[in-house]
């Protein structure tokens, strides 16, 4: 039995986005070439960009083509705080959500300590989304002084939708640059609509393949590149085109909006029943975040008195892949940053776990998690409390 | 069997937990993350706690085909086995960390954790000969001399012994190499680790003083004139002869060595080689592995005192929370603080730390 419950990290690629990468994958050429052969690798790059551009409802120009979700994010940020102290020395206040992607947290770190950035974090309420209140308190005090907001368009520990509409509302000229990747294809998102300034898509969370990111930047912003080169997206990130990832990308991106509705009906229904058969195995179990709008396929889980790398070690080897969060670069466990931030208790965060569903998932492997969720929970309670 | 192989990164741990899956068991491979910040205790590919093992021990659990996981025992390593190590110096005695770490750490905070998730044995590259017999299951040497860790491993209890496994008792260093050459893991060449792993630099004065700070105190002969100054009692062992800087000559030119560590009042003592004599051991909490021996009653064997220590023919007794060695020979310099292991022939009968000499 392998049941796969960590599509949020990463899922299978779609038969069709495989198809496209393989077709791509054999054309010959470089899309900044002159001639005939760098020229029909050009077309495919820019029929793709057009495709995904028309789903976000944005401009193509404004899809600029990354390596991954991380790169896009250091893009964004690195490069709208550059260019905002380049024009004033005291435009370097960065403010951020708590519990931001290790991609937007760490890079913003890196400006605090090497850039003389400032940063300001938004709190989070308990439930999962961003102080609003404290976010206008913070643009309020420090008006003039912000070089960049992120908030991340949903949050990929707890599956929680964020009011970007409104922090948009609320930064006024103030650049606001948002991490979709767990939103893109799953839930409506409309760029023009929404307003941010930037945005992150991947192409991996959706069944595209991996190596292959987005930084949606809006036109006639400029912003400083982080990779200098030979300038092949907007002279903002250097790097030849990937071009059969690309291909790839635009294919998931289109399949994942066909069906967007139906999987988002099918995928939240199961999630649903993985909550319910959870909380009837275990009746003192939480679940974490709850928002108005969500993510369809994740649904983090407090389990008391057990240690979550133990619940994965049991799960795993009885075929159940499923998440803790972040592991540092040795792989050890990290309490969740984003847990800890919504205010729950180091040992309830250090005994949570997230599963997330993706459109493979079927209704059987949500029962068969159920079935086993009981004794897992039980074994792992029982070496905790053997332990302490 | 289902088995745990705790995997540093090493050749030794690699090879363990290989033969483990050869010899039929269900193995899983395990890094123990001791360090919160795994780069804070050390850097280079010479120990345990660095990003590079925990990568290599992922290798090599990939390249035998188990799955691997790391366990944070961090919390676990500190409290049990620093924190010890750093209060042992402070009363003036010298601690074996690697002891107190298989005793508190390997077998008993991995071991419990391991059979409450369903394993029946924890597995380690240790050099080790297990055995049953009559008298139950026993340690024994390796074949080994140069490799033999039985010394180390001498802090198990028959509950622990019982728990753990040890694949490489029967070979010889260089040929647990060649196999892991042979097996295609590419740690067959990493070198052995050494020293103490939570202290990178090797310099074991400098870290405590860190901790403990820097306090200056007399060094005084054995009448009690001051011939010296240190600059933390802690930072000295009991046999030291270098480094320690007396302003005073001794009479007659004849080098002094550290004979007492008196913590309370900060001083140091030294004096001849003679007056570290020593033909009586006495060791607290005593630890046997398998059955204890009968109480009281004079046995003959051999004691070890250091992990490569040579084994010293002695007749010794034991009570239930202390063994007293009485050696053939006398032995020069021995801190309190110290493993007293005991040996019949090869095989070990158990452990106690070192409380007093005579």
């Amino acid at each position: 039995m392998d049941i796969y419950l960590d599509h949020a990290a990463t899922t299978p690629m779609l038969p069709e986005a495989l198809d496209a990468l393989t077709k791509q994958i054999k054309e010959f050429g470089n899309a900044s070439s002159l001639h005939t052969a760098g020229r029909a690798v050009r077309k495919k790059v820019e029929e793709a960009r057009e495709q995904i551009a028309s789903i976000l409802d944005c401009a193509p120009s404004e899809v600029i083509f990354t390596g991954s979700g991380t790169e896009a994010n250091n893009l964004a940020i690195k490069g709208f705080y550059w260019k905002a102290v380049e024009e004033d020395l005291s435009r370097n206040v960065i403010v951020v959500a708590a519990f931001e992607h290790h991609a937007t947290l760490e890079p913003i770190q890196w400006l605090e300590e090497h850039e003389g950035a400032i940063v300001i974090f938004v709190p989070i309420l308990s439930h999962g989304s961003i102080d609003l209140d404290a976010l206008a308190e913070i643009i309020k005090a420090e008006r003039g002084h912000i070089a960049l907001i992120c908030v991340m368009h949903s949050n990929n520990e707890i599956g929680t939708i964020q009011p970007i509409a409104e922090v948009v509302a609320l930064a006024g000229d103030v650049p606001v640059h948002t991490d979709a990747v767990q939103s893109f294809g799953k839930v409506p998102f409309d760029f023009a609509g929404l307003g941010a300034t930037s945005a992150t898509i991947s192409a991996h969370k959706i069944g595209g393949p991996l190596g292959v990111a987005a930084l949606i930047l809006k036109r006639g912003i400029d912003i400083t590149p982080v990779l200098h080169g030979g300038g092949q997206e907007r002279d903002i990130r250097s790097g030849t085109l990937n071009a059969p990832s690309i291909v790839a990308f635009a294919v998931a991106a289109q399949w994942s909006a066909d069906h967007r509705e139906e999987n988002y009906s099918r995928v939240s229904g199961l999630r649903s029943l993985l909550a319910k058969k959870i909380l009837e195995a275990i009746p003192d179990s939480r679940i974490n975040g709850s928002s108005l709008a969500m993510l369809p396929g994740i649904l983090n889980v407090t389990f008391p008195g057990t240690e979550s790398d133990s619940l994965l070690l049991v799960l795993d080897n009885a075929g159940i892949a499923s998440s803790t969060g972040s592991a540092c670069s040795a792989g050890v466990q990290r309490p969740s940053h984003v847990l800890l931030a919504m205010g729950l208790e180091e040992h309830e965060v250090r005994a949570s776990l997230r599963f997330s569903l993706g459109t493979a998932t079927t209704a059987a492997e949500i029962n068969l998690v159920g079935e086993v969720i009981a004794g897992v929970v039980a074994q792992v309670r029982a070496a905790h409390e053997g332990v302490k | 069997m289902k088995v745990i192989a705790a995997m540093s990164g090493g050749v030794d741990s690699a090879v363990a937990a290989a033969r483990a899956v050869d010899a039929g068991h269900e193995v899983i491979g395990v890094h123990l993350a001791l360090s919160s910040n795994p780069q804070k205790y050390r850097s280079g590919a010479r120990g345990c706690c660095t990003i590079e093992d925990s990568h290599d021990a992922r290798r090599a659990a990939d390249m035998i085909g188990i799955p691997f996981y790391i366990w944070d025992m961090a919390e676990e390593f500190h409290a049990g086995v620093v924190e010890n190590f750093i209060e042992e110096y402070a009363s003036g005695r010298t601690p074996n960390p690697c002891l107190r770490c298989n005793e508190k750490i390997k077998f008993e905070a991995v071991l419990d954790r391991a059979s409450a998730l369903g394993y029946d044995a924890v597995a380690t590259g240790h050099y080790a000969i297990m055995r049953e017999s009559e008298i139950g299951r026993t340690m024994h040497r390796a074949v080994d001399p140069l490799k033999d860790q039985s010394y180390v491993l001498a802090v198990l209890n028959p509950k622990q012994l019982a728990g753990a496994m040890f694949p490489l008792g029967d070979t010889k260093k260089e040929d647990v190499r060649k196999e892991a050459k042979a097996r295609g893991l590419y740690v067959a060449n990493k070198p052995d680790s050494h020293d103490i792993c939570f202290i990178p630099s090797g310099n074991n004065a400098g870290w405590l003083r860190d901790r403990l700070g820097s306090e200056v105190g007399p060094i005084v002969d054995e009448a009690g004139n001051q011939v010296g100054e240190h600059q933390g009692a802690y930072t000295y062992t009991i046999g030291q002869r270098r480094g320690l800087g007396l302003s005073v000559p001794a009479a007659g030119g004849v080098p002094r060595y550290v004979l007492k560590i008196e913590p309370k009042s900060n001083t140091v003592v030294v004096g001849t080689k003679d007056a570290l004599a020593v033909s009586t051991i006495i060791g607290e909490s005593p630890i046997w592995c398998g059955v204890a021996p009968v109480t009281n009653t004079e046995h003959r064997g051999f004691a070890q005192i250091r992990a490569h220590g040579a084994p010293l023919a002695c007749t010794y007794r034991t009570t239930v929370d202390s063994i007293t060695a009485v050696l053939d020979e006398p032995l020069f310099g021995l801190a309190t603080g110290q493993g007293l292991v005991i040996y019949d022939g090869d095989r070990v009968v158990g452990s106690a730390t070192v409380s007093a000499t005579e």
